[in-house]
């Protein structure tokens, strides 16, 4: 048993620079974990906060909407979304909004498993829109971000009143065409619903969810005092032979502007997105071709893109796809800055493809782009429009790829020899 | 059966390695085949009077590795096996072990006694071997006194290795006073006092019962104080020892006797041997290391509870104490700074002088004074660094107010000093007090700042220039520096050390490139002043922290093209591959945001090249402080992470594999947490991989426990990362959460220690099912998550009730609440409303002070609300 040591630390630090950095990196990834929980847990109030920002929500009812569990501390409630929602008023809120719907690419060439995989549905004509129901009151935003209708409706949380359609506080998202004509807002997708948000959800779910819970609430019925537009749920199909056929030649309530095509398996994906797709021909809808500020098909294909960093022209893709550069001097001669949008001409010389890829334009320069666009065209777009004008994919196309998948799929005939 | 094993243990310790090896071979051998013949062999050979003393004491050694090991899994193993053993085998071991204590050999005996403490460690608790106490307290009152030497030094060993609770309080009363009877001075045994005297050591864990009871505990101090005064040198230093244990396990019971121990180590440590004068200041080191930890508990404030109260006993010995410790400043040793292993009378009472300026506070700095006046310009070395070291050592402790004048009419000389002292050693004290000044009177909370713009280019200029003096100088000077720069950590947009940083970093480099930079720990010192001057610099600077950049990657490239090294020379290219990745780590950290970003992650390729490079080196260290610069990368890089995956992930398995090096391990869970974040899903195609492995180490005893909540914890980073596809994991993982929570909801309320693990434990827990919901949330999988919902709120209950969480658990598990609200909605609105946690809990945390625990219970609320109303 021999004497214990007792020696104590002299003239050093009791920690080493390396415990400290140690404990540093664990303060970092505390501070980062939860950071990372407070945006999933936010994903949904910051959409809402944004709402309940604009002025002409009635303070008295939202507390009155807020239950017993909140004695004493309404103010605190509702100041944890108007946290986050402060920071975004006017333009900022249009530019959020700009980014929250999913955007189908264009279909340029035929998907595969087009029967297994995906559904189709007619698209109507009219405005995209997200509307957002909650707190009393539901509001409607267009693709650009900025306001259609502030307006009463029986949506959850989508009118100042009791009842049906749930608690005042519950809240739901839906991605919608607004048709002029019937003053219908046609439901194509469902991004929340009762306060759960549905992003994470695959089309399969999302769809059977808004079939079998649109109906519930009322939203498909008749516009009365507290319900201003009616909703429609539109119909979908599996995209096999007679789901295709319902698709395109179906008679429908609303006027077609092309099909979209939904993978079934993909996310509500905010932004351009390959697992939605969108096709248009002469029979289904009155806009193949782009036309112009008068409505007007012009001569020659209008293309806008955006301006980068050294005179790249991109796309709105991401990542962008790059189309063409433009001269440093005429850049600066022309008072063009990065991040401009540039509408132009495509020229004689068209596109030129290699291998189904896009290898070099023809273009010419038309000027700086309408004011209330946001972005620039996507990649799949001014394809599409150039085959329209040139190639057209078919309606026959599709049909025929979805038999030959059918003939495919049938199992091998063999003989059996017992 | 037994065998000879004579031959074979003395060919073990033989000096030609060849038979050397043959022989270890052969016991391994032996001990794989027949465990019960070979453990009896050497029991029989260590028993065997007959036989050498070499083979005896190996015999003794191999046994004892036999039944114990470091390793827990090891010692587990060998704990079954013994416990396996069959009863005859056992029987005679035990009694060839007892017989041995009476052999004539003192080492043999010794042995014995190692071994009989650890088959009692073994079996005691197990309810075995019943009569091994009454049997050796029987050996007490046997005649030859190295029996009764070998069996009190048997009885020390063994309450050292079996836990007071398995022994009957009868014969711990039987032991305590075996023993304290052999130290008391009627036992005329030199040998036999000695061994009594440190037994008592070992077995004042004991003696609980015993120092409540006021006879008996006048009784062991009485003998106690006395066995200091014995003429023995041996037995005074032990009896200090016991003191100094007493100090810290029995402190509320000493104020009777703190005026008598005060007499006994004042005159220790001016007359006695330095091996008995080291233990008596150690005694009073101990007292003040128990004040402070109470008035840093309770802020000097007697609560009423049953926690132990202050007694103030530094402060009332403070007139007699700080002289004494004073006198001993001045027995330094010619050369103390120059080796690492130093520890004298001067050391320690510099180091006690100090521990009760931090106990004392304000009330030292009169005492010291007069001393530190006298003394810090006589012309004798000692006398100068006595003062010196005496004003840097009461700098922690006393209040700004009360040390701010001094402070400032020092500062001046302290500087002259450090330039111009013709003593190492007074320099070298000299820049630790400039260092302790700054340390803890320079920074943004102190108000007049003794740095000022008349004397930061001299104070700078000063230190710089130390960097050029011996290497222990040197290194004071940069752990001047290094607080220094810390005091300006949070000076907002423009420090005043920008005009000299260039200055600084240049000669901190120059320092760690200085020939004679691995003595006195000056490379690394020099390192680490260097992050420090990077960690608080300002945006100024940051132009320059970049062109640091390359620098330092270029010294990284050098040491990884080391040609054949010596295994001294790696190790030391090891700790400066370690150093450079830690800078590197803290330049990530600073310009890994906007706007330096951009610039900086030019060199992410080459840097990330070179961190796996440093892997290949597998040194713990490196390894580490790489994995961490690595960490902090990913999270500068974002998603383009993922290019240096395929790459990368191989180590990061290897991390996590490192049960050994369990820091490696550790800092890699943390880095996989970084990696989560960063890519996001695209970390989905690593996690099976991933997953596996941190499964594999949950279920581990091989692996430190520290380890696993922060497991838990990536859990959660893991799924909310990849959401509704860790669906693929939740069957392994739910389980050995649930388990896990069982564990943590059992084992509160031990012990501080305990009670700290738990609720690290629970925290974990809590992160991994908040991410499991939040990256479930809103996918057609969540129901697959409704079945935990009852265990979960139990769990949450649980904690609520347990009333020992902190602040962190209490926030997580009220998140949780929401969490489970938020993704299970409806669901589970009826099972949440019946459970405390949404009620007494939630409004608790509602109306707590913390922001944090605020915001998350408001969220909860939020979330709550919705959930019951739909």
């Amino acid at each position: 048993m021999a004497p214990h040591e007792i020696r104590r630390p002299f003239k050093r630090r009791p920690i080493s620079d390396q415990q400290k950095r140690r404990e540093l990196s664990l303060l970092r990834q505390t501070q980062h974990r939860s950071d990372a929980q407070q945006r999933a847990r936010n994903l949904a109030s910051s959409v809402i906060s944004l709402q309940s920002s604009s002025p002409d929500v009635d303070p008295e009812i939202l507390s009155e909407a807020v239950p017993e569990l909140d004695e004493g501390t309404e103010s605190e409630s509702s100041s944890f979304d108007v946290r986050q929602a402060s920071r975004l008023r006017g333009p900022e809120a249009r530019k959020w909004f700009a980014r929250q719907l999913m955007l189908p690419e264009w279909m340029i060439d035929v998907p595969d498993n087009l029967s297994q995989d995906w559904y189709v549905l007619a698209r109507p004509a009219g405005k995209r829109c997200f509307v957002v129901s909650s707190d009393g009151t539901t509001v409607s935003r267009v693709r650009n971000g900025s306001i259609l209708h502030h307006f009463p409706s029986a949506l959850p949380g989508g009118a100042r009143k009791k009842g049906a359609s749930g608690p005042a506080n519950s809240y739901s998202i839906l991605d919608c065409i607004f048709h002029e004509s019937d003053q219908t807002y046609y439901v194509i997708d469902m991004v929340c619903w009762r306060g759960y948000s549905l992003y994470e959800c695959t089309a399969e779910f999302r769809f059977f969810w808004m079939q079998s819970k649109l109906a519930e609430t009322g939203a498909c019925d008749p516009p009365s005092f507290y319900h201003k537009f009616r909703f429609s749920a539109v119909p979908f199909y599996n995209c096999d032979q007679s789901g295709l056929h319902s698709a395109y030649t179906g008679s429908l309530p609303y006027v077609k502007d092309g099909l979209l095509f939904y993978n079934k398996h993909a996310h509500y994906h905010t932004g351009n997105t390959p697992l939605v797709l969108i096709w248009k021909d002469e029979s289904c809808s009155q806009y193949v071709i782009d036309t112009d500020n008068n409505g007007e098909v012009p001569n020659q294909q209008h293309i806008v893109l955006e301006l980068q960093e050294e005179g790249k022209l991109v796309t709105s893709d991401d990542p962008p796809v790059p189309f063409s550069c433009l001269n440093a001097d005429f850049v600066k001669e022309s008072g063009l800055s990065s991040g401009s949008l540039i509408r132009f001409a495509i020229g004689d010389g068209g596109l030129k493809c290699v291998d189904g890829r896009f290898e070099k334009a023809d273009l010419q320069y038309i000027g700086v782009s309408n004011r209330a666009r946001a972005f620039a065209d996507s990649y799949s777009k001014i394809m599409f429009q150039y085959m329209a004008r040139h190639s057209p994919l078919k309606v026959e196309d599709l049909a025929s790829t979805i038999s030959h998948e059918n003939q495919q799929d049938k199992p091998p005939e063999v003989d059996m020899s017992d | 059966m037994a065998m000879e094993v004579t031959q074979l243990l003395i060919n073990a310790q033989s000096i030609d390695g060849t038979v050397r090896k043959h022989a270890e071979e052969s016991l391994k051998q032996f001990q794989e085949q027949n465990l019960a013949g070979f453990l009896l062999s050497l029991a029989g050979e260590l028993a065997n009077d007959e036989k050498p003393v070499d083979s005896r004491k190996l015999a003794g050694l191999v046994l004892k590795n036999a039944l114990d090991a470091k390793e827990q899994h090891r010692k587990y193993e060998l704990v079954q096996r013994w416990l396996a053993l069959d009863m005859s085998t056992k029987s005679q071991i035990r009694a060839f072990l007892l017989k041995t204590l009476s052999a004539p050999v003192p080492d043999v005996r010794s042995t014995a006694s190692q071994v009989i403490a650890k088959v009692a460690g073994i079996e005691l608790p197990q309810k075995q071997w019943p009569e091994l106490i009454v049997s050796l307290l029987s050996n007490i009152h046997q005649l030859p006194a190295h029996v009764k030497q070998a069996t009190l030094e048997t009885l020390g060993y063994l309450c050292e290795e079996v836990s007071p609770d398995v022994v009957e309080q009868e014969h711990v009363n039987k032991i305590l006073t075996a023993v304290v009877q052999g130290m008391n001075a009627a036992e005329g045994n030199t040998d036999v006092r000695l061994a009594a005297t440190r037994a008592l050591y070992m077995a004042l864990g004991f003696a609980q019962a015993n120092f409540n009871n006021d006879m008996e505990r006048d009784y062991i101090m009485r003998v106690v104080c006395e066995a200091t005064l014995s003429p023995e040198v041996k037995i005074r230093q032990a009896a200090f020892e016991c003191l100094v244990s007493i100090a810290s396990t029995y402190y509320e019971k000493l104020a009777h006797y703190m005026q008598d121990i005060f007499n006994i180590t004042a005159k220790a440590v001016r007359e006695d041997d330095e091996s008995v004068a080291l233990q008596a200041i150690e005694f009073w080191s101990s007292i003040c290391d128990e004040e402070i930890d109470i008035l840093e508990e309770y802020g000097g404030e007697f609560a009423g509870d049953s926690d132990v109260p202050c007694f103030y006993f530094t402060k009332q010995a403070l007139p007699g104490l700080v002289p004494l410790l004073l006198e001993t400043l001045l027995k330094q040793e010619e050369d103390q700074d120059l080796d690492e292993g130093a520890w004298n009378i001067a050391m320690a009472g510099g180091t006690c002088l100090g521990l009760v300026a931090r106990a004392v506070g304000d009330d030292i700095v009169p005492h010291v004074m007069p001393f530190i006046e006298e003394k810090i310009s006589k012309p004798d070395w000692r006398e100068r660094e006595a003062a010196t070291y005496a004003f840097g050592s009461i700098l922690e402790g006393p209040s700004a107010d009360k040390l701010m004048a001094i402070v400032n009419a020092a500062l001046t000389f302290m500087l002259n000093a450090l330039t111009n002292d013709p003593s190492n050693h007074v320099k070298d004290t000299t820049a630790w007090t400039l260092g302790r000044i700054f340390e803890f009177l320079h920074g943004s909370t102190i108000e007049t700042p003794i740095i000022n713009q008349a004397n930061c280019q001299q104070i700078i200029t000063v230190l710089i220039q130390s960097m050029n003096d011996a290497p222990n100088v040197a290194e004071k000077a940069c752990g001047a520096l290094y607080f220094l720069a810390q005091g300006y950590e949070d000076i907002g947009p423009s420090s005043p050390l920008t005009p000299f940083f260039q200055e600084i970093i240049k000669s901190l480099l120059a320092v760690a490139h200085r020939e004679d930079a691995t003595e006195s720990r000056l490379r690394t010192a020099a390192y680490e002043a260097l992050n420090e001057v990077v960690r608080c610099s300002t945006d100024e600077t940051s132009a320059m922290v970049l062109q640091l950049v390359p620098v330092i990657m270029m010294e990284l490239h050098n040491t990884l093209e080391g040609e054949k090294l010596s295994l001294d020379e790696r190790e030391k290219q090891n700790e400066l591959q370690g150093l450079l990745c830690g800078c590197l780590q803290v330049i990530i950290q600073k310009l890994g945001s906007e706007p330096t970003k951009s610039k900086f992650m030019e060199y992410a390729d080459q840097m990330m090249g070179l961190f796996l490079r440093v892997f290949g080196c597998r040194s713990a260290t490196a390894h580490e402080e790489a994995m961490l610069a690595i960490g902090a990368l990913a999270y500068a890089a974002g998603p383009n992470f993922a290019k240096y995956m395929p790459e990368f992930y191989k180590y990061l398995e290897m991390g996590l594999q490192n049960f050994e090096e369990y820091q490696v391990c550790a800092v890699t869970v943390g880095v996989v947490g970084d990696i989560c974040r960063a890519l996001e899903d695209k970390i989905l195609p690593y996690c099976d991989g991933i997953m596996t492995q941190l499964l594999k180490d949950l279920s581990s005893n091989q692996l430190h426990r520290s380890v696993k909540p922060p497991i838990f914890s990536c859990f959660g980073d893991i799924a909310l990362a990849i959401g509704e596809d860790f669906d693929k994991y939740w069957r392994y993982s739910m389980p050995m959460l649930q388990s896990a929570a069982e564990l943590s909801a059992h084992s509160a309320g031990a012990d501080d220690e305990m009670t700290e693990y738990t609720n690290s434990l629970r925290n974990g827990i809590l992160e991994a099912y908040s991410g499991i919901f939040q990256g479930f949330k809103n996918s057609a999988k969540t129901q697959l998550l409704i079945p935990f919902a009852p265990h979960i709120l139990q769990f949450l209950d649980s904690i609520y009730m347990e009333k020992d969480m902190d602040e962190v658990v209490m926030k997580t598990a009220i998140g949780v609440l929401g969490d489970l609200a938020d993704t299970l909605g409806s669901h589970v609105g009826g099972l949440i409303q019946q459970s405390v946690s949404s009620k007494e809990f939630l409004n608790e945390c509602l109306s707590s002070e913390d922001h944090t625990i605020k915001e998350a219970a408001e969220w909860a609320k939020h979330a709550i609300t919705r959930a019951i109303s739909v």
